[in-house]
């Protein structure tokens, strides 16, 4: 990446962060670190997006820069002083719209004025121009429950520019929305962007869409996961408006694919294996159905065993993230193996694939306890204790040691469920207790 | 833009002139204003003229005592709101205060509310010697101990579940303290604040009853009100003067539904925080009048312009810096040892007050009578689970009828039901009974409706595909009840049997002790030795019994109720 000549500030840079990093405490005592030395400096005039898998620590590094969140360590830099709080000039627009429900769609607006302690008549009037250029006119009283989630979110970008910032937030301002409607917001917020109707001078988009970030950004950060850091920068230059199907549109998509593609858990190329999971490794939130289905499809005529990621993604309607997250689950249990932004079938996957219920299950199992440590450990412990029981308290902290609580509770969640589809042990949500009992038996 | 309609802040004349709706609003609220202002007045006469102008059993007496009775809920009222937002708010911003804050308002919480009144009723008459106020004043503070607390509590859990978007965005847009109370935090509450305040209404209608007419020792204090009224109704063994005290509670609590609560259920569903639409909006045609009308509205203008002023008020508070760890856990040690020495003073200030007079055996025969009292609790609550949740569900499966029972069952939990002891006591007289048996139920008549009325609304809102898929797989009889409804209205039935369960507990100090002229029915139980005890101004048995009735009422919340709770929450959750 490009390196940062003047941590400062320089002709044009608004807003910059230097070696910013972010830790939680662990309950254990000792620190998890989400975010690791990154630096950022944000130009007049660019779009520049954050490219990340969830848990990359991106929208943290958000966060931080809308001094919502003090880092760790690092500094962010603003108008020529540190962010200790929101400053001025900076306003935020929520993948969850986060609009007072109680408020109509001129008061939600509004607030943003009052709390600036600006007079009630320019408020207004600067509020319904907003309402205008972000094309609400005639929905002034309504409110946000009877708003689609296409017309929250123009209401969430009207609170945002009305206050006239200098730098635009975006927090996955799209993710919540069908893609149709994500598609004419971010073309209508473009528009107005070229033709420069908007006060801001530079936007940050979060975002783990590879389409959009190449569709609206000059600069794509790609960030990689445990800790956060970034791994890549990316300038596009392609011209305005962008076409999708345009062919060096699509090289930049595939390019970065395949970039995010191999910071999932590396394959040791020799041997075809994935590279030995720990203990304490996260497991992607997967169903075994979802395995189930992406392993039937691969084995199918059509792809043969071997498919681009881009083309399944956008065959299965699924964000790159989700995509990712089975893939990767896939080649843990050595059922597939990612390169070059290809998947390929392994051997057992194929197997697998052709197999009926209960002999997937049984190889489901035996890759289970190869390839998952943590799955193996918790049947190591069950067999063991006389009476075949234990309880997830057992193992929770150790997980917690070098995984956030809501990581590790994720992980948790992922081998309950890979071990009750493997019949491997079962589990009693009430007592929060794993067993050997096995219902059928 | 200029004629935009959005811009007409300061708007024309026209739109100022009274309408049609004006016409009859206007008359509604002035006239209550009025009422209210002669009812306060005669609060600030001299106590001599309350004791001498003796009560008259005359029922065209009764709308003025009414009057006062309503005006005292009123005030309670207010109060109590005035408490919640401070108190909750500081218990939820201050993780200090609320490490304190919040137990001892559990502790408030399980305190029988005529348990305070015996010292609350001395306390305020000192405050205004000879002045009819103090009474007063203690009595509007049993209506605020019966409504404050869940209020509060309720209050709390809403700012403490802010969701983290809103309070982003707060932040990130520079809300003021000031702006996001009232533009986050608030509205957020709303509407749990405004179902609990309905929810502690019926307790507190019961309480002012009984709060108008008390004895502490020598001191007796009679205060005009439909309670008092009853007292000598009972007093003079008149059953016709009774009647007439029913009839008019029943208009008292059916005006103060319609003009007050209806209004406010309905105008809080606009805070509801689900960005959903609901199917049935809860309507109040008092709220429809009031919203239509024209110069009513204009009063209100300078109201709303002062309020939105205030929120744009931006005071030069410097942020605090964020404290180092070493220091907040060195004040965090000297916060819990100053806590735990007041703490362990205040016990030993109650152990010295009560073991100067008392004795072991006296704690043992305490202890018995409130076993007693519990098992009388035990016993009716599953009695009226027995009798009303198969009739909730029958009512609440079928609509037209919920629609109709719903608002009677609502009533009734709202009737004060020691308005009726009377007719149980002569009852109880005229066939001999046991006593220890049959004032039992009198304890549970007025809040065992909470178990119907939830165990309807629970049925009602059981899931018609549930309903469907059970009778196509042939699910009937027992194993209906057993896998399907039951869980179904679960979470239901534990709301409505924790709140009947924590009335009946309250209403033990004026059911076990019944009295209709000259005869008295004396139960065995705590409720009985506390009221008892007040009548004779005995203050450390007063202590003894309220503390052991606390501990019972305590340790049976965390015994029985926390853990179905949580049950219900964890596992029959239908949402």
């Amino acid at each position: 990446m490009n390196a940062i000549e003047n941590p400062g500030f320089g002709a044009g840079s608004l807003l910059s962060c230097a070696g910013v990093r972010h830790c939680f405490p662990k309950p254990s005592g000792g620190e998890i670190v989400v975010l690791n030395d990154v630096d950022l400096t944000l130009q007049e005039g660019e779009i520049v997006g954050l490219l990340g898998r969830s848990g990359s620590g991106k929208s943290t590094l958000l966060r931080i820069i809308a001094g919502l969140m003090q880092p760790t360590g690092g500094k962010v830099m603003y108008c020529g002083g540190p962010v200790v709080g929101p400053c001025a000039g900076v306003a935020m627009v929520f993948q969850t719209f986060a609009l007072f429900p109680w408020l109509t769609v001129l008061e939600n607006v509004e607030a943003g004025l009052e709390a600036l302690g600006i007079a009630e008549v320019e408020m207004r009037r600067r509020s319904l121009a907003a309402i205008d250029t972000i094309g609400l006119d005639g929905f002034e009283s309504a409110y946000p429950r009877e708003l689609s989630g296409g017309m929250r979110q123009r209401v969430g970008f009207a609170r945002a520019l009305v206050v006239n910032p200098a730098i635009l937030l975006m927090d996955e301002p799209f993710s919540a929305l069908d893609v149709l409607t994500a598609e004419t917001l971010r073309t209508d917020f473009l528009d107005l962007w070229q033709e420069k109707k908007l006060p801001i001078k530079s936007v940050l988009l979060v975002t783990h869409n590879i389409e959009e970030a190449v569709l609206m950004c000059n600069r794509i950060l790609v960030f990689s996961s445990n800790p956060g850091r970034v791994a890549a920068e990316i300038k596009v230059t392609l011209p305005y408006p962008r076409n999708r199907f345009d062919p060096a549109f699509r090289k930049m998509v595939d390019d970065i694919y395949i970039r995010m593609t191999q910071r999932a858990p590396s394959t040791d190329r020799t041997k075809g294996q994935p590279s030995a999971l720990s203990m304490a490794s996260q497991l992607p939130p997967v169903g075994t159905n979802l395995m189930s289905g992406l392993l039937e499809l691969l084995a199918s005529p059509h792809f043969n065993g071997h498919a681009d990621l881009p083309e399944i993604g956008d065959r299965l309607q699924l964000e790159a993230d989700e995509l990712f997250h089975i893939a990767e689950s896939l080649q843990i249990l050595g059922f597939a193996e990612l390169e070059q932004g290809d998947i390929r079938l392994t051997p057992t996957g194929r197997t697998f694939a052709d197999s009926e219920v209960e002999q997937r299950k049984r190889i489901f199992a035996e890759r289970l306890r190869a390839n998952v440590p943590l799955a193996a450990h918790i049947r190591r412990v069950l067999d063991e204790r006389p009476g075949h029981r234990a309880p997830l308290v057992r193992f929770e902290p150790e997980l917690e040691d070098s995984l956030t609580e809501e990581a590790a509770q994720e992980t948790l969640r992922t081998v309950i469920h890979w071990g009750r589809y493997a019949e491997l042990y079962s589990y009693d949500d009430q007592a929060e207790l794993f067993s050997l009992e096995n219902p059928s038996s | 833009m200029t004629d935009h309609p959005y811009l007409a802040v300061g708007g024309t004349v026209r739109a100022f002139l009274p309408n049609r709706w004006d016409l009859v609003a206007a008359p509604l609220i002035l006239g209550g204003l009025a009422l209210a202002f002669i009812g306060v007045r005669q609060m600030q006469a001299p106590l001599e003229v309350v004791q001498q102008a003796t009560l008259s059993l005359d029922p065209l007496n009764l709308p003025e005592y009414a009057l006062r009775t309503t005006l005292r809920m009123l005030a309670g009222l207010v109060a109590s709101l005035v408490f919640t937002f401070t108190y909750a708010t500081l218990a939820a911003k201050s993780r200090r205060a609320g490490l304190v804050l919040i137990p001892i308002l559990d502790i408030l919480q399980s305190v029988p509310i005529l348990g305070y009144i015996s010292f609350t009723v001395v306390f305020f008459m000192s405050l205004f010697p000879g002045k009819v106020l103090g009474a007063e004043l203690a009595c509007v503070f049993a209506i605020f101990t019966s409504q404050a607390w869940n209020m509060a509590f309720s209050f709390y859990q809403s700012l403490v579940t802010v969701p983290r978007d809103l309070e982003e965005a707060a932040q990130a847009f520079h809300f003021s303290a000031w702006q996001r109370f009232w533009r986050l935090d608030a509205p957020f509450a709303m509407p749990g604040l405004v179902w609990n305040m309905m929810m502690s209404m019926s307790g507190a209608w019961f309480f002012v009853v009984a709060s108008e007419a008390i004895t502490v020792g020598d001191k007796t204090i009679t205060l005009p009100g439909i309670g008092s009224y009853v007292a000598m109704a009972i007093d003079q063994k008149n059953l016709g003067a009774v009647g007439w005290a029913i009839l008019a509670m029943t208009v008292v609590i059916v005006i103060y539904d319609q003009c007050m609560f209806r209004p406010l259920v309905a105008w809080s569903d606009k805070f509801r925080s689900e960005q959903t639409a609901a199917q049935s909006v809860p309507e109040s045609w008092m709220l429809d009048l009031v919203q239509k009308t024209r110069f009513l509205r204009l009063l209100t203008i300078p109201f709303g312009n002062a309020f939105r002023f205030s929120l744009r008020i931006r005071l030069p508070v410097k942020k605090v810096p964020i404290e180092g760890a070493i220091s907040s856990r060195v004040i965090d040690v000297a916060w819990y040892a100053i806590v735990a020495a007041v703490a362990a003073y205040c016990v030993w200030q109650v152990v010295e007050f009560v073991s100067a007079e008392l004795t072991w055996s006296d704690l043992w025969e305490v202890f018995l009578l409130s076993a007693a009292t519990m098992l009388r609790v035990a016993i009716l609550i599953a009695l009226a689970s027995l009798i009303w949740v198969p009739l909730g569900v029958w009512i609440g499966l079928r609509p037209r009828w919920a629609e109709r029972i719903q608002p009677l069952a609502q009533f009734l939990a709202a009737f004060p039901a020691n308005l009726l002891f009377p007719v149980a006591v002569v009852l109880i007289v005229r066939f001999d009974l046991n006593v220890d048996v049959w004032v039992s139920p009198l304890m549970i008549l007025g809040t065992q409706w909470y178990i119907l009325f939830n165990v309807i609304a629970g049925a009602s809102a059981f899931p018609t595909d549930l309903r469907e898929a059970a009778s196509t797989f042939r699910i009937r009889g027992w194993q209906w009840w057993r896998t399907v409804i039951l869980p179904g209205i679960f979470p239901y039935y534990i709301t409505g049997a924790i709140t009947a369960s924590g009335g009946a507990w309250n209403a033990s100090i004026v059911s076990e002790y019944v009295k209709w002229g000259d005869t008295t029915l004396t139960a065995h139980g705590v409720g009985a030795y506390i009221a008892k005890t007040t009548e004779a101004g005995d203050y450390p048995r007063i202590v003894l019994g309220i503390v052991m009735l606390s501990l019972f009422v305590t340790l049976f919340n965390r015994a029985v109720w926390r853990p179905l709770y949580r049950l219900s929450e964890r596992k029959l959750r239908l949402d």
